[in-house]
């Protein structure tokens, strides 16, 4: 069991070095910082709905509220360090809290859909409203619709003038990325993640058990939003500015697609879905042909119909099918990987 | 020694106008082992329900060991230390025997002890041979035995099971009665169940509900020659 998960861990290191070093060969750093930020954000979601069966309708709403809260508190401080840990801070608390009310109170399914979905207008309603110069925290003004502009970008911590940007702001993001992921790696092999997996295949029988289940989807969903938190510090940090629109619905919408087209139930699938979709997104932005928002929907018509769980789960099969009929310790090894994906 | 690890005191659930469950007092002994029967909607599974914290009763009390649990959480009552089966199977579809029981084993042991209670309990209800496939996979017969593995893996001191011979082949009942016994020398058992066959084979004391009532309680014997019981299961006026 320890050598699987040693392996499993090189495995990733090895193959996450690998694309971060190659993919700057085919594209700039700047176009993929922003795909490696959604990527982040798509993983968020994929941990606590494909693993946990939470369906997030806001997790647009964590991302916005850690982009806000580094700018607001970059602004404050004139340095990044402390800002990104409140930006991941935050959004983890306001989700436990969110999260509280919503397990204990036992809504099913189709509530938290509407409360996340809700609770992301609302902030998204809030937010656009406070152009006024009442609307101030410390030295930051909210500034509503305009959003706020010029804060401390990323520096060196503990020297805010040494700025991370350009091409040693892709690997910051990239390497940020991966322990990320691996932290939801062996988060998924830990007690916590096991017993994550059985609430989402039965709640009940969960707690018939013993397990305390409101608790335990309460704090999956704080470390989804954690990660949604500092996927949207290091977007703010990127993008310089900070809008309401991180909160509208269509970003929030975006990410369930995300999930969706990559492959539920996979750690992968939500990065690849992030990232394929958004770089599409960018590529057909450069035209004017068609619109690109009608795309995004006609592939996750396609996608439903056709590919129903995903990218990732239907490669890994293709994989199986091709590998699956040699030896029967090929097969013993392939039937790992697949244990490996979905748990 | 014969300690009271279940009493209900004028234990009542209601139902808008429905009285499910009368007025129920029961009491069971350590290591005992009550079958509970009566005809369709006589209050036995919603009696089971308020034991198990699945419904909070509308009046009375429940005490486990002594102490009062009405009202608890099923998680609550489960943590105590006892093991629920519930009437349909509740288990991880998509998730393998070994870990469908590992799970429930990791409640009350560390990582280490309860992979080695993963193995008693495969060795003990012979699933060796499947315990590397996904529950969704199985026939209804095997998820029924996984899921009175993942029951006992905690070594609970009460057991409550709603109906675990439902749908079952006579070889699997069979195999489920030796559980049974086997279960009883460590804890008191409480099986809700329909089938008379199955309650002959292991039955000492049964409790009949009648209307939401205990109609009687008495040697199994004693009840199945009972005119009024008889009566009742064929729907007569008692």
């Amino acid at each position: 069991m320890q050598g699987s998960a040693g392996k499993d861990y090189l495995t990733i290191i090895v193959f996450g070095a690998a694309l971060i070093w190659l993919l700057p060969m085919v594209e700039n750093t700047y176009t993929l910082t922003i795909l490696i930020i959604y990527g982040m954000l798509g993983l968020s979601l994929g941990l606590i709905w494909g693993f946990g069966g939470i369906l997030c309708f806001g997790q647009g709403a964590f991302f916005g509220l850690g982009a806000y809260t580094y700018a607001i508190a970059a602004i404050n401080f004139g340095e990044s360090t402390v800002p990104m840990l409140l930006a991941v801070i935050i959004p983890a608390i306001f989700a436990a809290i969110l999260g509280a009310m919503m397990f204990y109170g036992r809504l099913t399914e189709v509530y938290l859909g509407v409360i996340t979905l809700v609770v992301t207008l609302i902030l998204f309603k809030f937010i656009n409203s406070t152009a006024g110069p009442q609307y101030v925290i410390g030295d930051a003004r909210l500034g509503g619709y305009n959003g706020i502009p010029g804060f401390q970008t990323l520096n060196v911590p503990g020297d805010p003038g040494a700025y991370l940007w350009g091409d040693s702001y892709y690997y910051v993001c990239a390497v940020a990325l991966l322990l990320v992921y691996l932290l939801v790696t062996w988060l998924l092999r830990s007690s916590f993640g096991r017993i994550a997996l059985g609430i989402r295949e039965n709640e009940t029988r969960i707690s018939l058990m013993g397990y305390d289940v409101a608790a335990r989807k309460t704090v999956l969903f704080a470390i989804g939003a954690a990660i949604a938190g500092l996927a949207g510090a290091l977007f703010a940090s990127w993008g310089e500015i900070v809008t309401p629109t991180l909160f509208s619905m269509a970003q929030s919408a975006e990410i369930i697609i995300w999930c969706i087209v990559g492959g539920l139930g996979t750690r992968f699938g939500p990065i690849l879905g992030a990232a394929g979709l958004a770089y599409m997104k960018f590529l057909l932005g450069q035209q004017s042909l068609v619109d690109n928002t009608l795309i995004t929907g006609l592939i996750l018509v396609l996608f439903v119909l056709f590919l129903p769980k995903g990218i990732v789960p239907a490669l890994a099969r293709f994989y199986r099918a091709v590998l699956g009929n040699g030896s029967p310790g090929k097969r013993k090894n392939t039937h790992r990987i697949r244990r490996a994906t979905n748990g | 020694m014969a300690e009271t690890v279940l009493e209900t005191s004028s234990l009542t659930m209601r139902f808008g106008g429905v009285t499910a469950c009368d007025n129920v007092d029961f009491k069971l002994q350590a290591r005992e082992l009550r079958c509970l029967i009566g005809p369709n909607g006589a209050g036995k599974s919603t009696f089971f329900k308020c034991v198990t914290g699945l419904l909070s009763p509308t009046e009375g009390n429940v005490y486990m060991r002594g102490d009062e649990v009405t009202g608890w959480q099923p998680h609550q009552i489960a943590s105590l230390g006892v093991g629920i089966k519930t009437q349909t199977p509740n288990v991880m579809d998509s998730l393998t025997v070994s870990e469908n029981i590992w799970l429930a084993a990791r409640r009350f042991h560390s990582v280490i002890d309860s992979n080695a209670k993963v193995a008693e309990v495969i060795d003990r209800l012979a699933l060796g041979s499947i315990a590397k496939t996904d529950l969704g996979q199985l026939a209804h017969g095997e998820r029924q035995r996984v899921e009175l593995g993942l029951v006992t893996v905690g070594d609970p001191w009460l057991v409550l099971l709603d109906e675990p011979a439902a749908g079952m082949s006579a070889k699997d009942v069979e195999r489920m009665t030796v559980i049974i016994e086997e279960l009883l020398t460590r804890s008191a058992v409480i099986i809700v169940e329909h089938d008379m066959q199955f309650i002959r084979s292991i039955a000492r004391d049964v409790t009949v509900f009648h209307q939401g009532a205990v109609l009687m309680e008495d040697h199994v014997d004693a009840v199945m020659s009972d005119q009024t019981v008889r009566n009742v299961y064929l729907g007569k006026k008692a």
